[in-house]
C-alpha cells in the first residue's frame, strides 16, 4: 500500500477568521451553490515534473486545481467557474488579484497558487480570497513528496471548504468498498480501496474467497470485514500498510457485522450459534470478548455513538427488523424506529446527533436518517434496492450502495456507489472500475 | 438449558407451520408458489432418488412449512442409511433485504434445518450450517418466484 506521508503546514499570513467575508450554509440544499475561480496553481521556474508510477505530469500545477474543481463541483455547494474565462495570469493573481476582472466572470471567491518541485518534495502554497471586498481569507502551504499531489489538492479543498463553510471537509479521506465481477449467481467480489473522489484504486484481496462488508478503524490504517476464507465465515481484520491480515477471536460459528469502536480498541460484531445472533465485542490487543446482547432474536449490525458510551444495531425481537439503541454495556435497550416499514444498517454520524439507515417499504428501499432518540426521521432517497450508509467524516455526506432490478431473463444486474448530502440532495454516482458495493468511508487522513 | 431451548424451537415450528398451513389452503396458489413459498421443483436437486436436497422458506421468516417438514423426514431417513456421511446445511436468503440481517437469516433458516434432522435421530456433529444470506442465489431473477427459490436451506453432502 501507498506510505502514508506527512504533510508539513506552514501558515503565511494569519488572517483573522472571526471575521465573516463570504459564507456557505450547509445546511440546506443548496440550490445557488457559490461561484468560485480556481487559478491553475503556477509553477515556479526551475521546478521538475512529478513523476508518479509511470506517468509524467507536466503541469503538476493545473492537475492540483482540476483536482480540487471536481471535489467542489460533486460537494454542490460551489461552482467551479470554466477556466477559459479568466483574464489573469495564475502567477500575477496570486500576487495580487485584480478583483474587477474577477468580478466580471462573476467570482466570488478565488483560490491561486503556486508550486515548486523538486526531486523528492513537492512544495504547494495557496491563497483564498473573497472577490467581493478584496480581501484575502487564507494563506497555507505544505510540502510533501511529490507522487502525493492530489492529496496536497485534496487538503486544500477541505481548507478553503472549512474556511467557507465554517465546518471541516471530507476531501482527504479514503473509500474501502468491495469490488464485484461475474455472474449475479456467482459474484466475485475482492476487497477495494481509492480516494475519495475515485482516483488511487488498489485491490486488497485476489477474490479467492467472498469478502463482505469492510469497515475502516479510526486511524484507517486497519480495515475489518467478513471472509468466507476456507469456508468459515469469520470476522477478519487487515492492515492496508503490511498486507498482513488475520482472524477475530475464535468463535465457533459464523462472526459478522464489524465495527470498531471509535477509540479503535474493540471490534463490535454479531455471533450466530444455533440460529440466534447475537452482538459481541472483542478486545483486539487483550483478545478479551465480551457478550452485549443475549436475546433470542437476531442482533445485527452494531454502531457505536461517537462518545462510545451508546450502540445502535438492528434487531427482529419484535418480529421484524427494528432499530434499537442500548448503553455501551448491554443495558438500557429501548427500540428507537417505529414508523410503517422495517429498517436495517444503522449507523451512527461522526457528530453524534443522527443515525442514518435503510429503511424497506412498499416494495422500495430508502436511504434515510432519525436522531438518536427516533424523532425526526427523514428520508433522503428512494430506489429498487440500495442499503449500507457511511457517513462522510464530516457528517455531511452519506455513501450507499444500489443494485438493479433484473430483466425478466435475470439479466442487466449492477452494483453501483452513490453519495448524496444530507439535506437529501446531491445525489451522485461515484464511478468505479468494477461494480462495487459496501462502501466504507475513512475519517479524514490528516487534521 | 439448551434442552428447554429445543423444545421451544420445535413447539414454534410445529405452531407455526399449522399457521401457515391454515394461510396456504385460504391463499390462491401463484403458479408454484403458496403465499410466497415456492413449491415447485425447478431448481431442486437429488440428494438420493426420491430426496430433495432443499426446503422453502416464506419472506424473513425460518419457519418449516408442512413440505418443507416432509422433505426434511425423508433427507433424515436418507442419513439413517448413510451413516457414514456428514453433511452441509446452506441457509440462503433472498435479495430484498440488507446483507448484515440476510447473513443472521440464512443462518436462522439452516438451523431450522439442522434442529429438525435431529429431532429425527441425526446427530448434530455429522451436521454443519453455513450461511450465505442472499450472496448465492440460485435465480438471477428480480420477481417475487425467483426470491421464491433464493430463500431456501439446501442440504449438501460434506464428505
Amino acid at each position: 500500500m501507498k506510505k502514508l506521508i506527512s504533510i508539513i503546514f506552514y501558515f503565511l499570513i494569519t488572517t483573522n477568521q472571526s471575521f465573516a467575508l463570504v459564507e456557505v450554509d450547509i445546511t440546506r440544499g443548496n440550490l445557488d451553490p457559490l461561484p468560485i475561480a480556481v487559478s491553475p496553481l503556477y509553477i515556479e521556474p526551475g521546478s521538475k515534473d512529478v513523476k508518479q508510477d509511470d506517468k509524467i505530469i507536466k503541469n503538476v500545477g493545473e492537475e492540483i486545481s482540476k483536482v480540487i474543481e471536481i471535489n467542489f463541483k460533486r460537494s454542490g455547494l460551489f461552482n467551479p467557474l470554466k477556466k477559459d474565462s479568466f483574464v489573469q495570469n495564475p502567477d500575477i493573481a496570486h500576487i495580487k488579484p485584480r478583483f474587477e476582472d474577477w468580478r466580471l466572470i462573476k467570482a466570488q471567491a478565488l483560490v491561486t497558487g503556486k508550486v515548486t518541485v523538486t526531486e523528492d518534495k513537492l512544495r504547494a502554497e495557496f491563497r483564498l480570497w473573497d472577490v467581493v471586498s478584496g480581501k484575502e481569507m487564507l494563506a497555507l502551504a505544505f510540502s510533501t513528496t511529490p507522487d502525493n499531489w492530489r492529496r496536497v489538492a485534496h487538503i486544500i479543498s477541505d481548507k478553503i471548504y472549512q474556511r467557507l463553510t465554517g465546518e471541516d471537509g471530507y476531501f482527504d479521506s479514503r473509500i474501502v468498498y468491495v469490488s464485484e465481477t461475474g455472474p449475479k449467481t456467482q459474484r466475485y467480489k475482492k476487497l477495494a480501496i481509492m480516494d475519495q473522489d475515485g482516483a488511487n484504486v488498489k485491490y486488497l484481496t485476489l477474490g479467492n474467497e467472498l469478502v463482505l462488508t469492510p469497515r475502516f478503524s479510526p486511524t484507517n490504517q486497519l480495515v475489518t470485514y467478513l471472509s468466507y476464507f476456507r469456508n468459515l465465515p469469520r470476522v477478519y481484520l487487515l492492515d492496508i500498510e503490511t498486507g498482513v491480515q488475520e482472524v477475530v477471536g475464535d468463535f465457533p460459528g459464523m462472526t459478522f457485522a464489524p465495527r470498531f469502536s471509535p477509540d479503535g480498541k474493540k471490534i463490535i460484531m454479531s455471533f450466530a450459534k444455533d440460529g440466534n445472533s447475537d452482538i459481541y465485542t472483542m478486545n483486539i490487543e487483550s483478545r478479551v470478548v465480551e457478550r452485549i446482547t443475549d436475546h433470542t432474536s437476531i442482533d445485527t449490525s452494531p454502531s457505536y455513538s461517537p462518545d462510545g458510551k451508546y450502540i445502535c444495531f438492528n434487531s427482529d425481537r419484535s418480529g421484524y427488523q427494528q432499530i434499537y439503541v442500548m448503553r455501551s454495556d448491554g443495558s438500557n435497550v429501548k427500540r428507537i424506529s417505529f414508523k410503517k416499514g422495517i429498517y436495517g444498517t444503522p449507523v451512527w454520524s461522526p457528530r453524534g446527533d443522527l443515525i442514518a439507515f435503510t429503511k424497506m417499504t412498499g416494495g422500495k428501499f430508502y436511504i434515510g436518517v432519525m436522531r438518536a432518540d427516533g424523532s425526526g426521521e427523514r428520508l433522503l432517497t428512494e430506489n429498487f434496492y440500495q442499503e449500507a450508509p457511511s457517513w462522510s467524516p464530516n457528517g455531511r455526506v452519506l455513501i450507499f450502495y444500489r443494485e438493479t432490478k433484473t430483466d425478466s431473463e435475470g439479466k442487466g444486474f449492477s452494483a453501483t456507489l452513490w453519495s448524496i448530502d444530507l439535506t437529501g440532495y446531491n445525489e451522485r454516482l461515484i464511478e468505479t472500475e468494477t461494480d462495487g458495493s459496501d462502501p466504507s468511508w475513512s475519517s479524514l487522513l490528516s487534521k | 438449558m439448551i434442552f428447554t431451548k429445543n423444545l421451544n424451537k420445535i413447539l414454534t415450528v410445529v405452531f407455526a407451520s399449522l399457521a401457515l398451513t391454515a394461510c396456504a389452503s385460504g391463499s390462491k396458489k401463484a403458479g408454484k408458489m403458496a403465499g410466497d413459498v415456492y413449491t415447485g421443483t425447478d431448481t431442486i436437486e437429488y440428494l438420493a432418488t426420491g430426496v430433495k436436497d432443499r426446503v422453502f422458506f416464506a419472506t424473513n421468516k425460518s419457519t418449516l412449512t408442512t413440505a418443507a417438514r416432509d422433505t426434511l423426514r425423508k433427507q433424515a431417513a436418507f442419513m439413517r442409511k448413510k451413516k457414514d456421511l456428514t453433511f452441509t446445511i446452506e441457509g440462503h436468503a433472498d435479495e430484498r433485504g440488507t446483507r448484515e440481517y440476510n447473513l443472521a437469516l440464512g443462518e436462522r433458516r439452516a438451523n431450522a434445518a439442522k434442529d429438525y434432522l435431529m429431532t429425527y435421530g441425526i446427530s448434530g456433529s455429522r451436521l454443519s450450517v453455513i450461511s450465505y444470506g442472499k450472496e448465492r442465489p440460485v435465480n438471477s431473477g428480480s420477481t417475487p418466484l425467483a426470491w421464491s427459490q433464493n430463500r431456501r436451506s439446501v442440504t449438501v453432502k460434506a464428505n
